[in-house]
């Protein structure tokens, strides 16, 4: 088991869970504190910061002519897919494999999991295997949480159900930082089906986090419940990230920063929340034409894969103004930073002061 | 001859209007004298002193999962009707959802033999509204009555079919028993796993808009209207269900209602958090059906209560096994075990002067025997009261009394609650089911 070397300076400020994790670690607030990563709703600006910043650093070592570096010899991932993933799982096993981890995929489709096989024995199995970090991505939301509960192994959500997507957004803000810098008052347009959308609930906390002004674009229908301010008790305001809605994307697009289309399922028409996929993109798909109302330097975005011709039309997809196959790459480099930050042998303290000199 | 004389308690009966410190007598499981000192009246006796507590009627369910027969790993009989007795009821109507399900003589018939056998306290059965609760066809309700049935209701299944619902209806006139709805339309709560809003939009949950019951109250509302049977809406939660439900009694539908102590209480932030907003959970012993809702819900539940707008606190008790809880949220059984808390929870509407104390018994006491006429039924004479001749039935309370609720310490099967550690004010103290003490809470009892 890897052990973190936390110089205990400062008291750790995560409260034991109830099966008392044992491996919190224990770390100034400001910098990384966490040794899961189940949503980015807990991780503060600072926090993300840290692993944009150690994501620079693994950039570089991705664009070296031979990216291999041993920094996680010994680490031990485990890729736990009850969906199918391809793009999502490429990147976690490359990104292991760039910092010497050794990583395997255990690929379980969500019907095996009905018939009774426990995440929860599965996550033990692994943990007892002495893996370090298990990767989940899981058709039903709250999986991951549910598997933290029973391990002390790193556990990282790439995905549950219609949740949460940590590593997408961590991967879609340095994706924006490395062309807009700070993105305090940026405006980002997310298009599509938002309701459905764990990229776009994992991208709200992190475009918040990060002071940005972000419109969620979309049919009614597609649209979720309470996302509104006035929609929910004023108690409880801070219980989703502030967002404006807008139904009508030539409106949404005004003045856009970073337009980021999201994929959408077919199956949304069949369960009548669409009348069709032509009227959907008569109304919803981002083009040329409709993006002359956006920031003239905007950045096209989307987390893939992409249904050209529905979402977004295909000139605009491979447009001079698209950085979705940087995002790709980008998010091999995010994943690094993360699997190195929660195998606790950086000190994040040093990744943020060392950026600074 | 056994005598139990219960002395010098607050004697609060809501059917007869009594409120006042007198002893009760019970002779051979009948309650013979109530009346200040009438206890020193009988040489003989065993006696409990309720000085400085309440006594009242032993309470009534008219919703309790016992899952025997075909789901004995989370319920039998007597663990269910002990963790009844713990929670101060006497009598439990026993939901027909067991395997095989109670829509035949036989099934029904079973169930009171074990009753017999194992029970603590009083067994109604309910029988099926469906042959099988599959809302294909209507299941016996003349043979089901002969066998003693007390209401007819498909459990968890809402009879989606209205033309299947308007035939059982009418045909039960004959037999004056209600049916009993779970009403929440099918179509519309398909695949959700909580309440439809701004919590299920944070943890990515599927939802079951509140308009899914709504819209079945407000069908079922309709054929009542139209066949003149008795409708009884279960586990009311929504604010517009209440709306239909009070439209509906003031044009003299015949109607009753009941809710839930935790749908009064908890809302839907239940299930993702605990202290902030920062971190979530998804928390399946919150996970139940109709789900937890929102504040205004709360507050409409509680009012229609307290107007009699809902007849009676139910407590839908559905004990569910920690394997089936202790998994993906989408795939966790719903249900809260309630029988145990059911009194302290409540007990919070009389804390924020909402319900009086005397209110609140009368809810969980003669308000579901009139709700369904359980005193009709033979061994039932006067249930839900304390008259002379009625059935021995009493329940003690300590409603100051403070406890810590330790599910590993519930006699039920059912450790599921999302109230564990929590503390609350009211507490059952003493429980006597037909002249005979079935449960007293060690070291609160006076004497």
């Amino acid at each position: 088991m890897t052990t973190t070397e936390s110089t205990e300076t400062t008291p750790s400020t995560t409260a034991p869970d109830e099966t008392g994790t044992k491996r919190v670690t224990s770390l100034p607030e400001s910098t990384w504190n966490h040794h899961h990563l189940l949503d980015l709703d807990d991780c503060s600006r600072t926090e993300i910061e840290t692993v944009l910043t150690l994501a620079d650093r693994m950039r570089e070592i991705l664009d070296r002519r031979i990216p291999r570096v041993p920094a996680l010899r010994g680490f031990t991932v485990v890729n736990l897919f009850y969906e199918p993933s391809t793009r999502t799982r490429a990147s976690f096993e490359l990104a292991g494999k760039v910092l010497g981890a050794d990583v395997i995929s255990v690929n379980s489709s969500t019907s095996s999991i009905q018939k009774g096989e426990s995440l929860i024995d599965t996550v033990r199995t692994m943990r007892a295997m002495r893996t370090d970090a298990i990767v989940i991505r899981h058709s039903m939301a709250g999986a991951p949480y549910l598997a933290a509960e029973h391990t002390d192994a790193s556990i990282i959500n790439a995905g549950d159900g219609a949740h949460a997507h940590p590593t997408q957004a961590l991967l879609d803000l340095y994706t924006m930082r490395r062309h807009v810098g700070d993105l305090t008052g940026k405006k980002v347009v997310m298009v599509g089906d938002i309701a459905h959308s764990r990229v776009a609930r994992s991208d709200l906390w992190g475009l918040a986090a990060m002071g940005a002004k972000v419109v969620v674009c979309g049919p009614p229908t597609l649209l979720p419940l309470g996302l509104k301010a006035g929609d929910r008790p004023s108690h409880a305001e801070s219980a989703l990230p502030p967002v404006s809605i807008e139904t009508n994307i030539d409106v949404a697009l005004e003045g856009a920063d970073v337009v980021i289309a999201l994929r959408l399922q077919s199956e949304r028409q069949e369960a009548g929340l669409l009348p069709s996929l032509h009227e959907y993109a008569a109304n919803y798909q981002v083009t040329s034409e409709r993006l002359v109302r956006a920031n003239p330097n905007h950045l096209l975005m989307h987390p893939g894969p992409k249904n050209e011709g529905i979402e977004i039309a295909g000139d605009v997809a491979r447009g001079d103004r698209s950085i979705i196959e940087e995002q790709v790459t980008n998010g091999v480099a995010v994943r690094m930073a993360l699997l190195y930050l929660l195998s606790g042998r950086v000190d994040p303290s040093e990744v943020v002061s060392e950026a600074r000199a | 001859m056994s005598t139990l004389a219960i002395h010098n308690g607050r004697v609060i009966d809501p059917a007869l209007g009594w409120d006042g410190i007198a002893d009760i007598v019970i002779v051979d499981g009948r309650i013979t004298r109530v009346g200040p000192n009438e206890g020193d009246m009988v040489v003989e006796a065993d006696r409990i002193d309720a000085t400085g507590l309440v006594v009242a009627p032993g309470f009534v369910d008219l919703q309790t999962h016992l899952r025997e027969p075909g789901f004995e790993h989370e319920e039998t009989i007597a663990t269910g009707t002990r963790a009844a007795a713990q929670g101060g009821f006497t009598t439990v109507c026993a939901m027909p959802g067991t395997v095989p399900p109670l829509d035949s003589r036989a099934a029904v018939e079973s169930v009171l033999r074990e009753a017999e056998a194992s029970a603590l306290v009083r067994v109604l059965p309910i029988g099926c509204i469906t042959a099988g609760r599959k809302g294909e066809l209507l299941a016996p309700a003349g043979e089901l009555a002969g066998a003693g049935v007390v209401a007819l209701t498909d459990d968890g299944h809402a009879v989606a079919d209205p033309n299947l619902m308007r035939h059982a209806l009418q045909y039960s006139t004959q037999f004056n028993l209600p049916v009993a709805q779970h009403p929440e339309d099918p179509a519309l709560v398909r695949g959700g796993q909580m309440h439809e809003g701004w919590v299920a939009t944070r943890l990515g949950l599927r939802g079951r808009p509140a308009s899914g019951e709504a819209t079945m109250v407000a069908r079922d509302i309709a054929l009542a209207e139209l066949t003149g049977a008795h409708l009884h809406v279960c586990n009311v939660s929504t604010a517009a269900s209440v709306a239909l439900i009070r439209g509906a009694r003031e044009r003299a539908v015949h109607i009753t209602a009941s809710v839930t102590p935790h749908h009064l209480t908890l809302t839907h932030e239940r299930v993702a958090f605990r202290e902030s907003y920062t971190q979530i959970r998804y928390d399946t012993s919150a996970k139940v059906e109709p789900p937890l809702r929102e504040e205004g819900d709360l507050i409409a539940l509680a009012e229609a209560l307290r107007d009699g707008v809902i007849d009676a606190i139910t407590t839908n008790h559905s004990p569910v096994s920690a394997m089936e809880k202790g998994i993906e949220f989408d795939l966790a059984a719903p249900g809260i075990s309630g029988l145990e808390t059911a009194f302290g929870l409540s007990m919070r509407l009389v804390e924020s002067g909402t319900l009086t104390l005397p209110m609140l018994i009368e809810r969980m006491t003669i308000g579901p025997v009139r709700a369904w006429s359980l005193d009709r039924h033979p061994g039932c004479e006067g249930l839900g009261t304390l008259a002379p001749g009625a059935v021995g039935d009493v329940t003690v309370l300590d409603p100051t009394s403070e406890w810590t609720i330790e599910p590993e310490h519930f006699a039920s099967l059912g450790k599921n609650t999302p109230l564990a550690g929590e503390l609350l004010r009211g507490r059952v103290v003493t429980t006597v089911f037909g002249g005979r003490v079935v449960h007293e809470t060690a070291g609160v009892a006076a004497l």
